[in-house]
């Protein structure tokens, strides 16, 4: 990620533009520009609670920079080399996101931290991001699956963030909704495709939907908490969760698959927005973390 | 004032982007307007085209290297979230100049209806036509290509491979 800006951006141009003077420079290092709310205004707007609203930009950075993770592990590993673009792309999208709510976190939240704070200096019982996130790969079957579960969640929830009282995490949600359509658009293209396909590609989407259903009441419990766009809107919640729901099935009847049952667990609720994980999100923010917790207070 | 304000804006218009440097940011639709302040400052505002675009950063510094060197003394940048970018913001010219250089420009972006987005599976996709030989017969290999902003395409007619300004 990044180091952040210099209040005056007249002494980062001044330090920049030494040894630049061609006219068509370019900085293999740090622009100095990096802070991705540049500019922004960070005020709170009146009536709003920066503890609440610090949480929810919190936890959907950490579902984000997670997913990144995972999908990041695909490259040199995917099926074919158009399929590892996309989910660079996708990760790509999600880090992007994951770096505006950071920001903003560190806006709202009293502390001032930058967005490196959050991603490489905590550990993972910090963490919120729902458990879906942070599983293993699998194989293909089983990425394709938790990335269509959790791109149209994500999808569903910045549709209605984006009329979020905050204007920087709107922006931020309206922003993320053409994003997500197109993940959500690849990963229902492959579910049916590998659905559809032949025996073995689907006994293996079978097996990852059966794999990836019990964490799916997960993603609807931590709405009840801060998701939503307005607290207590219960309508809003179960709109969500129809609207995922819609798309499973549509994706599981055109794909010839069963959607299993997708009961809620009185104990599913707020497992990863508690910062209660699977054994698997520690080694992940190991390596994760590893280059930054090595070199403190590096810059790059 | 106003004079002073159109020469800046048109420095920061003229700075090429990163990833597709025969545009401009004005060809692009990045470039939001610029404010001078009373103590003579000067503000260069721009969206960004994806969340994870990694070029804001270098478009950003660019810009007030530019302003810079047209005799601002004072500059800095602003990032505008809202409205989020779309590719119908690339401008005609942005579209000749694409095309003229092997890459697809954007159709319209998809006008999506009150409610929820809709998934649809197995449509007809849009039609992109060659930018090399004009044949509307083309396929897409793969919807993520080298940046966010694009994907890959390949003509049925020509059998070239080509890149294409997706819609957004």
């Amino acid at each position: 990620m990044s180091r952040t800006s210099s209040p005056d951006d007249d002494h980062v141009y001044l330090s920049l533009a030494e040894g630049h003077e061609d006219g068509d420079a370019r900085w293999a290092f740090g622009t100095g520009f990096e802070d991705p709310l540049h500019g922004v205004s960070a005020a709170l707007p009146p009536g709003i609670d920066g503890r609440a609203l610090a949480a929810q930009c919190l936890a959907l950075a950490d579902d984000a920079l997670v997913s990144a993770q995972r999908l990041g592990e695909w490259c040199t590993r995917a099926p074919e080399l158009e399929i590892e673009l996309a989910l660079a792309n996708i990760g790509l999208d999600l880090i992007g996101q994951a770096r505006l709510l950071y920001s903003r976190t560190g806006q709202v939240d009293g502390t001032g931290r930058s967005e490196d704070a959050y991603a490489y200096f905590r550990d993972a019982a910090e963490f919120r991001n729902v458990r879906l996130a942070e599983l293993p790969n699998g194989d293909f079957a089983f990425s394709i699956t938790r990335l269509l579960a959790l791109s149209a969640w994500r999808l569903a929830l910045f549709e209605r963030l984006a009329g979020a009282p905050d204007p920087v995490l709107s922006a931020i949600a309206a922003k993320g909704v053409k994003e997500l359509a197109y993940h959500r658009q690849f990963a229902a293209e492959w579910a049916v495709r590998l659905g559809d396909g032949t025996d073995e590609s689907h006994r293996r989407m079978q097996r990852a939907l059966y794999h990836v259903a019990p964490y799916v009441p997960e993603l609807f419990a931590s709405l009840d908490d801060a998701d939503h766009t307005r607290d207590g809107d219960g309508d809003a919640v179960s709109a969500i969760q129809d609207d995922v729901l819609a798309v499973l099935r549509q994706v599981t009847a055109t794909a010839g698959l069963v959607l299993p049952p997708l009961d809620s667990p009185a104990d599913a609720a707020g497992y990863g927005r508690a910062g209660h994980h699977t054994e698997h999100l520690s080694p992940l923010l190991a390596e994760l973390q590893s280059v930054a917790r090595a070199h403190p207070g590096a810059v790059w | 004032m106003n004079g002073q304000i159109r020469r800046a804006l048109t420095v920061a218009e003229q700075v090429p982007d990163p990833e597709l440097p025969m545009l401009t940011l004005a060809d692009l639709g990045v470039v939001r307007g610029v404010e001078i302040d009373a103590d003579g400052t000067v503000t260069a505002i721009l969206t960004p085209t994806y969340s994870g675009c990694p070029a804001m950063a270098e478009m950003h510094a660019e810009v007030a290297r530019r302003l810079h060197d047209a005799g601002f003394a004072h500059v800095r940048t602003r990032t505008q979230l809202d409205p989020a970018w779309s590719s119908d913001w690339i401008t005609p010219q942005g579209r000749r100049k694409l095309a003229d250089n092997g890459i697809a420009p954007p159709g319209d972006a998809p006008r999506r209806p009150a409610g929820p987005v809709p998934l649809t599976l197995g449509a007809t996709r849009r039609t992109v036509p060659c930018p090399h030989c004009g044949s509307p017969n083309t396929e897409e290999l793969s919807h993520f290509g080298a940046t966010a902003c694009r994907s890959l395409r390949r003509c049925r007619a020509c059998l070239e491979p080509f890149e294409h300004v997706k819609e957004i």
